[in-house]
């Protein structure tokens, strides 16, 4: 099952088995990480699940959707490498993914 | 103070369909939510984005299925209390006594919380010295545009509020327009507007900037954003406006006692009760083992819900089980006339 890690605000860093098909999201809530909210369950309708991915994953993501992009425009702080993880779909090519969570989601 | 049966707190999905459901079994309702409209997240997230599993309607809108449901429970008389969040809770003898921000009082025999995943706020920019220019040279919306006659006005966003309060503003007052890259997410035409405006002059236009600090005494009078490369810029500015759209929030709820985990309810499965008598929780807001964040559950869970409303508000009475297609008291209450 692909890794993928996850660094929260206060420095904590989870690795998790996440299955594949599975958002980065949903692994995130489903192992009670802290710092997604995921307020509207993964429909890319509220930007509450919004991460920093790591530089060298970057371009190894599937390109945003206009939607994502438009989202990310009411996220907290959003940067270049921002994404919402529930866009992010687990798959053997994620293996290794890290995602920083930003400090707050709102 | 307004008396009734049930007060319901959201007017989403779930909260429409718990009122039908209170209407078809006699109880009265009214109902409470902090946006302007009813409709909740369907309304106010996605009204264009069309939905596909609500039972026996292979396809239709957020907007759509809000007009349906307004329409179902029209028989009903419901009264909405719209821009109404609430506040204050009190048990009085039997009944509870709730308070909303807009000094609304009500007075029921039990309350169905519906308020999804919380009440609606405007999205705060990140900075923290922007708290302190809150409400007297910052602002998340427009409430008198008149105070921005001649003024300098920088609006933060890509959305169309921030388009559309720009091309506005522009007529009277110098306008800057700042957003964190070059695509918008508003409406071409209105972005079209803007740039020509920004051609002739009318509108400064900041791209691939965000707002890194803002100054002055009492008021807001230096603005600096920061490019995405690093450059900072300083604007003067009189007054800052930010659109970056609504997020929710649990609020108030928080404090009344209910058991919460994770921002969620927990309730019973039985009729969607949760640790305090007389309080329900539905929808997206409850949890318990096996929860799905579907409308549909949150249909069933106002059902049930609406029935453990009977024993708080007509306690000397027992509720019958009927079916719409056969009761005539059922048909009664909907309005529909038998020959």
């Amino acid at each position: 099952m692909p890794k993928i890690t996850y660094n929260t605000h206060d420095n904590q860093t989870h690795t998790i088995d996440v299955q594949n098909g599975l958002t980065v999201m949903e692994g995130a809530i489903q192992n009670d990480i802290p710092g997604i909210d995921a307020d509207c369950g993964g429909g890319m309708s509220c930007a509450t699940c919004h991460v920093y991915v790591n530089e060298e994953w970057l371009d190894k993501l599937p390109k945003k959707e206009d939607g994502e992009e438009d989202m990310l425009d009411m996220a907290f702080e959003p940067k270049k490498n921002s994404r919402l993880s529930c866009q992010l779909i687990v798959s053997d090519t994620l293996d290794g993914l890290v995602v920083n969570i930003p400090s707050k989601q709102g | 103070m307004i008396k009734t049966d049930v007060l319901i707190i959201g007017a989403g999905p779930t909260g429409l369909f718990c009122a039908h459901q209170l209407g078809i079994i006699g109880l009265t309702c009214e109902i409470v939510d902090n946006l302007d409209k009813a409709g909740g997240q369907c309304i106010e997230l996605y009204p264009d984005k069309p939905i596909y599993d609500i039972p026996a309607i292979p396809e239709c809108t957020g907007e759509e299925l809000t007009n349906n449901l307004l329409k179902q429970i029209k028989p009903f008389n419901v009264n909405f209390h719209l821009n109404q969040r609430v506040e204050e809770l009190k048990k009085v003898e039997k009944r509870w006594h709730v308070k909303t921000n807009g000094n609304k009082e009500f007075d029921v025999a039990s309350i169905v919380v519906a308020g999804g995943v919380g009440s609606f706020e405007p999205r705060k920019f990140s900075v923290k010295e922007c708290e302190k220019f809150e409400g007297n040279s910052l602002f998340y919306s427009v409430k008198d545009k008149t105070i921005f006659k001649d003024k300098t006005i920088s609006i933060f966003g890509g959305g169309d509020s921030a388009l559309d309060w720009a091309i506005e503003l522009s007529n009277t007052s110098k306008v800057n327009l700042i957003h964190r890259r070059d695509g918008f997410s508003g409406m071409e035409s209105s972005v079209q507007k803007v740039k020509e405006l920004n051609n002739q002059g009318k509108i400064n236009l900041y791209t691939k900037y965000q707002l890194e600090s803002v100054s002055g005494d009492n008021k807001i009078d230096l603005v600096k954003i920061k490019h995405d490369e690093g450059e900072v810029k300083e604007i003067k500015s009189d007054y800052i406006l930010g659109f970056f759209g609504l997020i929710m929030q649990l609020g108030p709820i928080l404090d009344w006692g209910l058991n919460i985990d994770k921002k969620k309810v927990e309730v019973n499965t039985e009729n969607f009760e949760t640790n305090i008598n007389g309080i329900f929780a539905i929808g997206d807001i409850c949890s318990y083992p096996g929860k799905l964040k579907l409308i549909l559950s949150g249909f069933h869970e106002g059902a049930l819900a609406a029935r453990g409303c009977f024993k708080y508000a007509k306690p000397d009475e027992k509720l019958k089980f009927e079916f719409t297609t056969t009761s005539k008291v059922a048909q009664e209450r909907l309005g529909i006339k038998n020959d």
